[in-house]
């Protein structure tokens, strides 16, 4: 079990690196995706089958595709001038300093909790959805709230008042149509 | 050993089915058509699998100069790898199947996910304006067709309280899914199809529109890829819909488990034939306002419904 982990730990790593540092946007996406495909390895391996799941159904199958569709209508493929003067050594100070502090305080975690060994028990789907129900059906439902708002600002957003142009008026007279039936 | 035979038989199957169906289709399309189809080579013209698979195999292998060559060489592989992994937890009869696995189900939807990469990327790499376009609309397709695919199969999922095949499929023993869930049968009918991109929903290959599709650049083996693709996903649908809605490898005892299996594949797959001789290919816009506005409620209605009168009954 240990050696699947460290190739699937490895390939995360070397493929988000990957990710970040390649010219191609594309290619960056599917590292990505190889990256996030890892992760789920990692999960399956520490006993949560579903979360493992999950993780292929929405991040690796839904998300990554929304990513790459906004990429191809966009066209933006290789690097472009612009994105070189943005990377001034002024833009990474902050990050890094903030990095550093995550990286200190993840030694200083392991450090201090090395050598216990997590119970490795595998965790059903049932047992995800009961306790997504009863302990935290408040975060749930917070959630689903922030998500159907998402969904009415997008149709808010979205909505326009159907135009239709007739072939034969070629002035470009746009009639509106009330409710244009098939 | 004898999990590597099960491998072995496993893709033997599967790869025989897929390749066979290149004659079954136009054999059963020129029946259903009033004509003959292909009957020239051997007899019944049953070795005309042979001569288009040494067709398609000495064809030039081309890759388009102004194409992003990684991706485009990738693409035809993802499509034929998820497929095949999907098979691995599929079950044939008690035994024969390569994966006992608890999350089957989810792992058929993740991989169906990950399919549509095979689509999107082939036709980005391929730098062909058809090729984008038939891209953008299967990436469109395929993301809407999968969310009610899932949800479709939840009912099923409750009614037998597992994400097991196997345990799906045996607790069936008392009548087949279809009548409790037919709505659901329905939805993931019209989802398969649309996921394996079949006619009448084959909207990213459009030949009246877009050439080919996605595929338009592809020659030689990786269009043959695209295409033993196509059937091999013809058959996993055909076969999850045995397994979720009509009881699998169940059946009176005269016949052994896994002919049974493999009768109601053979007829969902003549269903899915049967639909390309029939039925003519909807509009786009058509077929996202179908799946977002009807099938998409439905799927969560069928959901609530079974919910509540499980939990009445129980």
């Amino acid at each position: 079990m240990n050696t699947i982990f460290y190739i699937a730990a490895a390939l995360a790593l070397i493929s988000t690196g990957l990710a970040i540092a390649g010219k191609n946007a594309i290619h960056s996406l599917l590292f990505l995706i190889l990256s996030l495909l890892s992760i789920s390895v990692i999960f399956y391996i520490l006993g949560a089958p579903f979360i493992a799941a999950l993780e292929i159904i929405i991040y690796a199958g839904a998300v990554m595709v929304l990513f790459i569709f906004v990429i191809m209508m966009l066209n933006v493929g290789m690097e472009r001038e612009t994105e070189k003067r943005w990377l001034k050594p002024r833009m990474w100070v902050v990050p890094l300093i903030l990095g550093t502090i995550l990286l200190i305080d993840f030694i200083f975690m392991l450090k201090t909790m090395a050598h216990e060994e997590t119970a490795r028990q595998i965790i059903l789907p049932k047992q995800v959805g009961v306790s997504l129900f009863t302990t935290y059906v408040l975060g749930v439902e917070i959630a689903g709230m922030l998500l159907l708002a998402g969904i009415v600002g997008a149709y808010h957003l979205g909505r326009q008042k159907k135009k239709v142009i007739h072939r034969f008026l070629k002035k470009e007279e746009i009639i509106e149509v009330p409710n244009l039936k098939k | 050993m004898i999990f590597i035979l099960i491998i072995a038989g496993v893709l033997f199957i599967v790869l025989t089915i897929a390749a066979g169906l290149i004659y079954i289709e136009r054999r059963l399309l020129g029946l259903w058509q009033d004509r003959y189809g292909p009957n020239r080579v051997g007899p019944f013209g049953l070795t005309q699998v042979v001569a288009d698979m040494i067709k398609i195999f000495f064809k030039e292998d081309w890759v388009p100069p102004f194409s992003d060559r990684p991706v485009f060489v990738l693409a035809p592989a993802i499509l034929i790898s998820t497929i095949l992994l999907t098979f691995a937890v599929v079950p044939f009869a008690p035994g024969f199947n390569v994966l006992d696995s608890n999350i089957a189900v989810l792992f058929f939807l993740g991989n169906s996910s990950l399919g549509v990469y095979s689509i999107v990327l082939g036709g980005w790499a391929s730098n062909n304006k058809y090729s984008l376009l038939g891209a953008m609309r299967a990436s469109a397709q395929m993301l809407t067709y999968e969310v009610f695919m899932g949800l479709s199969l939840m009912g099923v999922v409750m009614l037998a309280d597992s994400f097991n095949l196997r345990e799906i499929v045996e607790a069936q023993r008392h009548g087949w899914f279809i009548f409790p869930q037919f709505i659901g049968f329905v939805i993931f009918l019209i989802a398969g199809i649309a996921e394996t991109h079949r006619l009448p929903f084959d909207i990213p290959e459009a030949e009246g529109e877009l050439v080919a599709g996605y595929h338009s650049e592809y020659s030689g083996m990786k269009f043959g890829m695209f295409f033993v693709g196509e059937y091999m996903g013809v058959t996993l649908i055909s076969a999850l819909i045995t397994l979720m809605f009509f009881g699998g490898w169940l059946g009176p005892a005269f016949l052994p488990p896994i002919v049974w299996f493999f009768l109601k594949t053979a007829v969902f797959i003549c269903f899915f034939i049967l639909l390309r001789a029939s039925l003519p290919r909807p509009r786009y816009d058509q077929l996202m306002g179908v799946g977002w506005k009807i099938l998409l409620p439905l799927a969560l209605l069928n959901i609530l419904v079974t919910g509540a009168l499980l939990l009445y009954f129980k």
